[in-house]
């Protein structure tokens, strides 16, 4: 078996001070008590480092670049020391067959053991031919490790939910990657996650295995709450101060960002509580609207600019155009039944009044 | 050519017992038949939903385009607090309102359990229903009677406001279990709506629908229940008022 998290840091030259300074940061960036300090440390201590393959399918590689600007914990100084990364195919040494002999290896090596980290997803049109890697399809690939792994991470709206790539007209069928394989898939949303959002989550995953999942399967500890629960601009929300339109004089007032189409009331994410690159800001903090990278086809919405946005993929148009439309054609359509009625009605007594006359 | 109802309205009665003094248009009482349809719950119900129905149409839409902004000190104002709040209170009101309906159907009269059970499966159902849309569409001059609703107003408010309003109701605690967190009693009882309908922006999307389509329903719920008043055999705002339904023959 490998080396424990704890022989490979001390190999480093990190001393067990700063060590332990770590297990406690790495509790608190996880939202855990003091009394969990400990249990980290043995953990670190005891467990051997856990391999990780990184795989690539259709994607842009903003996961990867997102996940080495961790600063809590620093990707470079700990998690790459922490995990065992034997292969992403972005940042390995390796290339060619060497690269996909890694593979094999760890299967042979870690069989049930390693955690499989999916990057970007599989297209199923033209039999996956659209990602085609080391001579197969991507989608094999993909099935194959999964066939192997300990845990399934998704890292991102592509692997999570299909992402840019899987939005109308979606010409290759890529699919998120839940939707191909048979075992259960952490889903780590966004576009890029969160940086510290995916280092909390490979070390929750090392330290005391599988999070607590929601509904479909994100972690709890990141993704139960919206970006608009834990804004900072909430107050001028439930005041009514809203930018109207950018740059007006509520933007200038840091307003709301509601009404220029803000998805942060839709939006299950931990920006507003971690922000990015070191917690300097995030989207709403730069004055501009979540968009809402972290959800289920958010290409395929409509405007990033509208609260009232496209019923996607049935109807291409808004909730209050459609609605709107049909409750004034049903205005119209009343006034014009109401308005024969009273016509027929008319004739029909005037009618009515003749035969009565003529009778008498 | 004389319609029954320009009969029933003509029908004049001697007043003195004289038959040449007659006065123009006085329906006879006597002759007038009632049966009390709506039950007081029923009509409680009716109108406690009307009022949710008005704060929930317009308090919705104000949260999907909110007023325009104010200005001051946060602090200050409350108006998209008050504005969801207004929504959140009618929204458990119609919810509420609804599930007494759903018990009243299982304990009222026969008339009580039209908005929940159309005879879908009924030949005379869907006759009558065609009957009516031709009446409707002055393909023919002869209403049919009926004791409450008839099959094309019962297959609207079942469709309309019965299934659409289990709709509301679903989505729209859903939603609100967004605000109280997936462990809430909501977010477990509801929270599953959000991931069956897409996501949360979806869920938005078809809840907004549904306003309209109820907006649509209150249209035509209206209007028919005027012109049939005026037109019909039947008098039918008023039984929503005192239960009872006049038969003017």
């Amino acid at each position: 078996m490998a080396d424990t998290f704890y022989d490979v840091m001390r190999r480093q030259g990190i001393s067990r001070r700063s060590f332990l300074k770590f297990c406690s940061l790495t509790a608190t960036s996880l939202g855990l008590g003091p009394a969990f300090v400990p249990q980290i440390v043995h953990a670190m201590e005891t467990k051997p480092r856990t391999p990780v393959i990184w795989l690539h399918g259709l994607e842009c590689t903003c996961c990867t670049e997102s996940f080495i600007r961790s600063a809590h914990p620093l990707v470079s100084d700990v998690v790459l020391s922490m995990i065992s990364l034997d292969y992403d195919d972005t940042i390995m040494a390796a290339a060619g067959h060497q690269a996909e002999a890694i593979l094999e290896q760890t299967i042979e090596k870690y069989d049930g053991q390693f955690v499989l980290a999916c990057e970007g997803n599989p297209p199923l049109n033209e039999d996956g031919m659209y990602c085609f890697q080391g001579g197969i399809p991507y989608l094999e690939k993909l099935k194959k490790m999964a066939d192997h792994a300990a845990h399934i991470i998704a890292w991102g709206s592509c692997a999570s939910w299909g992402c840019v790539q899987a939005a109308k007209p979606n010409p290759t069928q890529a699919v998120p990657i839940h939707k191909v394989l048979n075992k259960p898939v952490i889903k780590v949303p966004g576009c890029p996650p969160i940086p510290e959002v995916m280092t909390g989550i490979v070390t929750y995953l090392l330290t005391f295995g599988l999070p607590e999942l929601d509904r479909q399967g994100r972690p709890k500890m990141f993704y139960s709450q919206r970006i608009h629960d834990k804004c900072y601009r909430r107050p001028h929300f439930d005041a009514g101060q809203f930018v109207e339109k950018f740059d007006d004089e509520g933007a200038r007032k840091g307003y709301c960002l509601y009404k220029v189409g803000c998805k942060g009331p839709t939006t299950y994410n931990a920006c507003s509580t971690t922000r990015w690159n070191e917690a300097v800001s995030f989207p709403i903090g730069s004055g501009h609207g979540c968009i809402g990278c972290s959800e289920d086809a958010f290409w395929d919405k409509g405007s990033f600019y509208d609260r009232v946005t496209d019923i996607q993929p049935q109807i291409e148009s808004t909730a209050d155009r459609v609605g709107g439309t049909l409750a004034a054609v049903t205005g119209a359509a009343v006034v014009a039944h109401a308005a024969a009625s009273a016509i027929k009605r008319a004739r029909d007594t005037k009618g009515a009044k003749t035969t009565e006359k003529g009778g008498a | 050519m004389a319609s029954a109802r320009s009969e029933a309205l003509r029908e004049t009665i001697p007043l003195d017992g004289s038959p040449e003094r007659r006065i123009e248009g006085l329906v006879d009482h006597a002759k007038m038949r009632a049966v009390y349809v709506y039950e007081a719950p029923v009509r409680l119900w009716h109108w406690v939903t009307v009022l949710a129905m008005i704060a929930l149409a317009v308090t919705g839409y104000l949260i999907g385009k909110p007023l325009s902004s104010v200005g001051g000190e946060a602090s200050e104002h409350y108006v998209m607090g008050y504005v969801r709040m207004i929504h959140f209170i009618s929204g458990y009101v119609f919810a509420i309102g609804f599930l007494g309906r759903i018990y009243w159907h299982i304990v009222g009269n026969r008339w009580s359990r039209q908005l929940f059970m159309p005879s879908l499966f009924s030949g005379k159902f869907w006759g009558g229903l065609v009957h009516q849309l031709k009446f409707y569409l002055f393909l023919t001059d002869e209403p049919r009677a009926y004791v409450a609703h008839n099959p094309l107003a019962n297959l609207a408010m079942f469709l309309m406001f019965a299934l659409v309003g289990l709709f509301m109701i679903f989505t729209g605690f859903a939603l609100y279990s967004e605000g109280l967190g997936i462990d809430s009693w909501a977010g477990r009882m509801f929270g599953w709506v959000i991931p069956l309908l897409g996501q949360s922006q979806d869920v938005h999307s078809y809840h907004r629908l549904g306003m309209w389509i109820m907006v649509m329903f209150a249209i035509i719920h209206i209007y028919m229940a005027f012109r049939e008043d005026i037109l019909s055999k039947q008098g039918i705002v008023s039984s929503m008022v005192n239960g009872y339904r006049y038969f003017k023959d």
